[in-house]
């Protein structure tokens, strides 16, 4: 599917970050695997460092504190947005939708729409197209999105696979409207055939958690999880990045007849550093147009990658100068998607810690 | 060629035989991320870029699967 918008543009990107940092060094006596065997892998993968959260750390609590800071610094008038989208796949309950958790925490005003969006790794895709949709109406004038997802409190201490892998955070994103006659096209599918590709078997009403649920059980490969835990069919996911995203982006070449180069960067979901160096390979994306440091730095932290990564890898840069990027993402869902936009003079963009 | 595809596989996981009577996917010799490492040490091994699409299950199913997986890769570099 192909939409196309006008006259909007993100104004603005904030992301949070927990302090904790955690070494895949320092964990990989957890593992079932020599030693050897984990480095080789890591090395490969990018199993780095990761910022996870304290127990007791929500989502809710992320972002709350992500947008206190904003009003603080005057970034963000607490009355001049209409919307407020929260992409998560660990909310803090299952009812009430986070996003008006977070507003009760604001004292938000009645006229700002909380929305839940259950989304992975191309939430932060979805998130916007669900913003620019909602600016179509006339009404609403700014939205928020957040991309909060604090997934490694439910991947096993004893999978490597997963473990080394995921890391937590939030991001916060403005968009409006604006005056410049720019056009936004956003390129989604989705193939729930493979949903289950990308799965928390238990905890929801179909398989309510248990103590049985939490009994660990080792795989073929020697990775202990329950089924309390993540877990991925990562040769099904590999091939679906590695085939559909390809297809996808010959699609919005054609479609927008655009060549690759026409692109300044290509801020793309970071689900390890071997999947995204594969896919600029079959895609014939230099690195250096396609950041890749995000899991080696702090972790895949599910739909918050694409905004952190541009915070990291442009941070105040992106204020003073503008950018032809595409935006990818792909996974859980199954769903992908890319977005081609011009991305400049923000009002901020940066990364704080949580505190 | 053969041989350092062996060696390759023993490196990965020395607990198996990788006979040709095996199918190493089936069996449950290497998983998914047995088949990365290994992707790693072919293409550094012989100097290849294996096309992601490639890096399928089947193409690591037998020792030949693998030593075929290799040849194409080297034609198509």
């Amino acid at each position: 599917m192909h939409l196309k918008f006008k006259n909007k543009r993100i104004s603005g990107i904030l992301s949070i970050l927990p302090t904790n940092e955690v070494n895949f060094i320092d964990e990989i006596s957890n593992y079932n695997f020599s030693d050897k065997q984990s480095i080789k892998l890591g090395k490969i993968m990018g199993y780095g460092t990761r910022r996870i959260v304290d127990n007791g750390t929500t989502v809710s609590d992320l972002c709350t504190f992500g947008l206190n800071y904003l009003f603080d610094k005057k970034l963000l008038n607490k009355d001049s947005f209409q919307a407020l989208i929260l992409c998560t796949q660990s909310p803090d309950q299952f009812i009430p939708a986070t996003s008006n958790i977070i507003a009760g925490n604001l004292l938000l005003n009645e006229d700002v729409i909380c929305l839940d969006i259950n989304q992975g790794c191309a939430g932060f895709e979805v998130g916007l197209m669900q913003a620019f949709m909602m600016l179509d109406t006339g009404v609403i004038n700014k939205v928020v999105l957040l991309n909060a997802d604090i997934l490694s409190t439910k991947v096993s201490v004893k999978d490597r696979n997963s473990r080394p892998l995921i890391g937590d955070g939030a991001s916060i994103t403005i968009i409006e409207h604006t005056l410049e006659d720019e056009s936004i096209d956003v390129f989604i599918k989705m193939d729930g055939s493979g949903a289950l590709s990308l799965q928390i078997p238990a905890g929801g009403f179909k398989m309510p958690s248990s103590v049985e649920t939490a009994i660990l059980k080792e795989d073929v490969a020697g990775n202990l999880r329950s089924l309390d835990d993540l877990v991925m069919k990562g040769d099904q996911v590999f091939n679906f990045v590695q085939t559909k995203v390809p297809e996808l982006f010959n699609e919005m070449l054609v479609k927008l007849n655009v060549n690759k180069s026409f692109f300044d960067y290509f801020f793309f979901h970071q689900p390890n550093k071997f999947m995204l160096e594969k896919l600029a390979d079959k895609l014939e994306i230099g690195y250096e147009k396609m950041p890749n440091n995000i899991c080696e730095k702090y972790g895949n932290g599910s739909n918050n990658t694409v905004p952190l990564t541009i915070c990291d890898n442009l941070g105040g840069k992106v204020k003073s100068e503008s950018f032809e990027v595409c935006l990818g993402g792909f996974g859980v869902g199954l769903t992908w998607s890319l977005i081609k936009c011009k991305l400049g003079n923000l009002d901020f963009c940066e990364i704080i810690n949580y505190k | 060629m053969k041989d350092l595809v062996l060696n390759i596989l023993r490196d990965t996981r020395p607990e198996f035989e990788f006979n040709s009577e095996v199918n190493f996917i089936d069996e449950g010799y290497l998983d998914s991320f047995d088949l990365i490492t290994i992707v790693s040490d072919l293409e550094s091994t012989f100097d290849i870029k294996i096309n992601g699409s490639l890096i399928v299950p089947e193409s690591f199913s037998s020792l030949d699967s693998i030593v075929k997986l290799v040849q194409s890769s080297k034609n198509a570099s």
